[in-house]
């Protein structure tokens, strides 16, 4: 497996997935992960004409076609921003369509000619990361350096002009010679790109990375970082794919490792990703059903004037609630110290009376700011109320409590239960 | 008088529709100066315009003399809050060190001496404790605390600051206020784009009364009167914005190519 071949495309690969995840990061950042795409697409035309009109072997001759046609593409996408009032989408979709079709053109013109497919010309389209040679890996590897060299050096300019252009411009930067950077940089790093993966999955290694690594860390250069690892991890197990199995492509295979990760961090990250979500809503859930029978206690022992057990069924009729997760949430209570088991069924022990009288309290509060307030009328608010009583915070209690002059009772005249101390 | 800005015959247009129309007039220095008007009345334009960031089609602006370029590292600029993504990721401290961002800097490493000041500038907002916060978990009181931030570690000496008291707290304002109270008695200049007629009498010790065209400068017990409040707010004059909408449809031009009264005489 570690013949010459193999090593000369994993070197490859990996520097290009890299590099370009590195540089991706800025487009993704500033949502504009569309234009990479763009910029791929146009390269096509810049990388036929330089194989017509110069040596197509050469890398450095395809490189300057792609530089030109890149920065070409650039300028025209700014150009109709600027001066029509066509939205940035539409722009970036012309320039691109309109490149990738004249591409396609001269790709048909050179392919009768005969020449296109001694070259590989097609390559291009669909990528063959099985064709790099030792040349390119030296041009790879220059490129890559330049690349993050050029990450490194504009770093400051880069960060503040995707957070933040109108400040960037205000202090006087010099945002053309950044812009200029970037898209320089970007279309370099398609450049090398699309020899591997081809110009129709290059947006792939630009954002995907990112995107990736953006659900993991808050942190511009961990952000970075990440991307680069996830990016080079792709690149490892797409060229290990592609030996292993018989005749299979390298690039769509590191797209799709890196497509896995993407998708994977959308939902095992922390806070924002999918599974978290669904723990909080479960913990939320949770609190409700344990809130929820802490009042139906108290509320209980309001009415009798005394303390009270309820069995589990006599719950399951009051709160109109199903049985499911309630001998759970009721072991939990106990557990807890908020309730005892009696004979009887189950009754509040203190610790679990302070917490029913929070909720009934938290409760009749926001009724009473919903109809003071909000003006509203006093048969509405009860629902509201509902699932207020489980949301509100200590401090936003205290506001509300502050805001209405220590109030007595709520709008049905029933008490504000505060805590006797 | 000493004039920190002088804005001469300036008319700027978005979308080639005229949003300021021949507006001049100049500024004190080391006063609390207001930018007052209605939505759409061209005050974010006229900030824009003063720190270059969108082309006059004619007239010019100056500040203390001397165009932009030559004083730049005097003046700070708040943006609106809303106008970035506070999704970035970066941290409170990091968003106030790019006011210590300069031209001559842009490619060295952030200093010691960078963060002595934007620490110092944190604790001046009071968020020296949040400094190792994600912008994305802060409140929108926080947020202009942080930007305001960033504009003190620039160490200018004319701030201009675009609706620093949307979205605040009560908390904030009053931290805002005191801070532009601060910076006035060290003899700096606050130039503020407020929408609010009812605060504004109260924060400003001068008023620009804007609305497309300059409706009154001066100290506010000239410019905050019931007459003139009326011309701003009672609505935009008709022909002037049937005449922006006419130049705007026929992509007319504002001046003529060779005109040349935005050179500075004398």
């Amino acid at each position: 497996m570690f013949d010459p071949v193999f090593i000369k495309v994993l070197l490859g690969t990996l520097l290009l997935a890299s590099s370009s995840a590195v540089v991706g990061a800025f487009s993704f950042l500033k949502g504009e992960s569309l234009v990479g795409d763009a910029i791929a697409h146009a390269l096509l035309p810049g990388v036929v004409l330089a194989f017509i009109l110069g040596d197509g072997r050469h890398p450095g001759y395809l490189i300057i076609g792609a530089l030109i046609a890149g920065l070409i593409a650039h300028y025209g996408i700014t150009f109709i921003e600027q001066r029509t009032k066509l939205k940035s989408d539409t722009a970036v979709s012309l320039v691109l369509s309109t490149f990738f079709g004249f591409g396609i053109l001269l790709m048909s013109y050179v392919q009768r000619t005969g020449q296109g497919q001694q070259a590989g010309l097609d390559r291009f389209l669909l990528g063959k990361a099985a064709a790099i040679t030792m040349m390119d890996l030296y041009v790879f590897t220059g490129l890559a350096l330049l690349l993050l060299l050029g990450v490194a050096l504009f770093y400051k300019g880069f960060q503040l002009m995707t957070f933040n252009e109108d400040f960037a411009a205000a202090i006087g930067l010099p945002t053309g010679l950044i812009r200029l950077s970037f898209t320089v940089l970007t279309v370099l790093a398609v450049t090398v790109g699309i020899q591997t993966v081809g110009v129709v999955l290059m947006a792939a290694l630009l954002i995907t990375p990112s995107a990736a690594a953006r659900s993991w860390t808050s942190s511009l250069p961990g952000m970075l970082l990440l991307a680069a690892l996830f990016a080079s991890a792709a690149a490892l197990g797409g060229t290990f794919i592609s030996a292993a199995l018989p005749k299979m492509p390298t690039g769509p295979w590191i797209v799709l490792v890196l497509g896995f990760f993407g998708f994977s961090s959308l939902i095992l990250a922390p806070e924002k990703g999918w599974l978290s979500r669904r723990r909080r809503a479960a913990s939320n859930r949770n609190k409700t059903q344990r809130e929820n029978l802490l009042k139906l206690l108290y509320g209980a022992e309001e009415r009798a004037g005394e303390p009270v057990a309820m069995s589990a069924g006599a719950m399951v009729d009051a709160r109109e609630q199903h049985y499911e997760g309630l001998t759970k949430t009721l072991r939990n209570l106990k557990k807890e110290f908020l309730v005892v088991e009696r004979p009887d069924g189950f009754a509040l022990t203190d610790l679990g009376r302070s917490e029913g009288r929070r909720v009934v309290r938290l409760h009749r509060l926001w009724e009473l700011y919903l109809t003071e307030r909000l003006g509203m009328a006093a048969d509405h608010i009860h629902p509201q109320a509902e699932t207020m009583e489980h949301v509100i915070t200590p401090e936003i209690e205290a506001l509300i409590v502050k805001e209405l002059g220590n109030p007595e009772v709520d709008p049905h005249q029933s008490p504000i239960p505060y805590e006797e101390d | 008088m000493e004039k920190s800005i002088e804005v001469h015959n300036l008319t700027v247009s978005y979308h080639s529709k005229p949003v300021l129309w021949d507006v001049d007039f100049e500024l004190p220095k080391g006063k609390i100066i207001g930018i007052v008007g209605p939505n759409g009345s061209g005050k974010t334009t006229m900030l824009k315009t003063v720190m270059g960031l969108m082309k006059p089609d004619s007239g010019y602006t100056e500040i203390f003399g001397q165009p932009l370029d030559k004083v730049r590292e005097r003046v700070s600029y708040v943006p609106q809050r809303e106008s970035v993504d506070w999704d970035f990721p970066a941290d409170v401290m990091d968003v106030v060190l790019m006011g210590r961002y300069r031209k001559n800097n842009l490619f060295k490493r952030i200093t010691k001496e960078d963060r002595r000041i934007a620490t110092e500038a944190l604790e001046k907002v009071n968020l020296l404790e949040f400094a190792d916060r994600q912008i994305s978990q802060l409140s929108g009181g926080q947020q202009q605390r942080v930007f305001i931030a960033r504009s003190l570690a620039q160490q200018a000496d004319i701030y201009l600051m675009d609706e620093p008291f949307v979205g605040v707290d009560a908390a904030t304002e009053d931290a805002i206020l005191k801070l532009l109270r601060d910076m006035k008695n060290e003899g700096k200049t606050v130039v503020i784009v407020h929408h609010d007629l009812q605060t504004a009498n109260e924060y400003f010790d001068w008023i620009v009364l804007l609305n497309t065209r300059l409706v009154a400068a001066g100290p506010k017990e000239q410019v905050f009167t019931k007459e003139l409040l009326q011309e701003a707010y009672g609505g935009r004059l008709t022909v002037l914005s049937k005449l922006g909408d006419l130049i705007s449809d026929t992509e007319f031009p504002l001046r003529e190519p060779d005109f040349k009264e935005d050179q500075p005489q004398g």
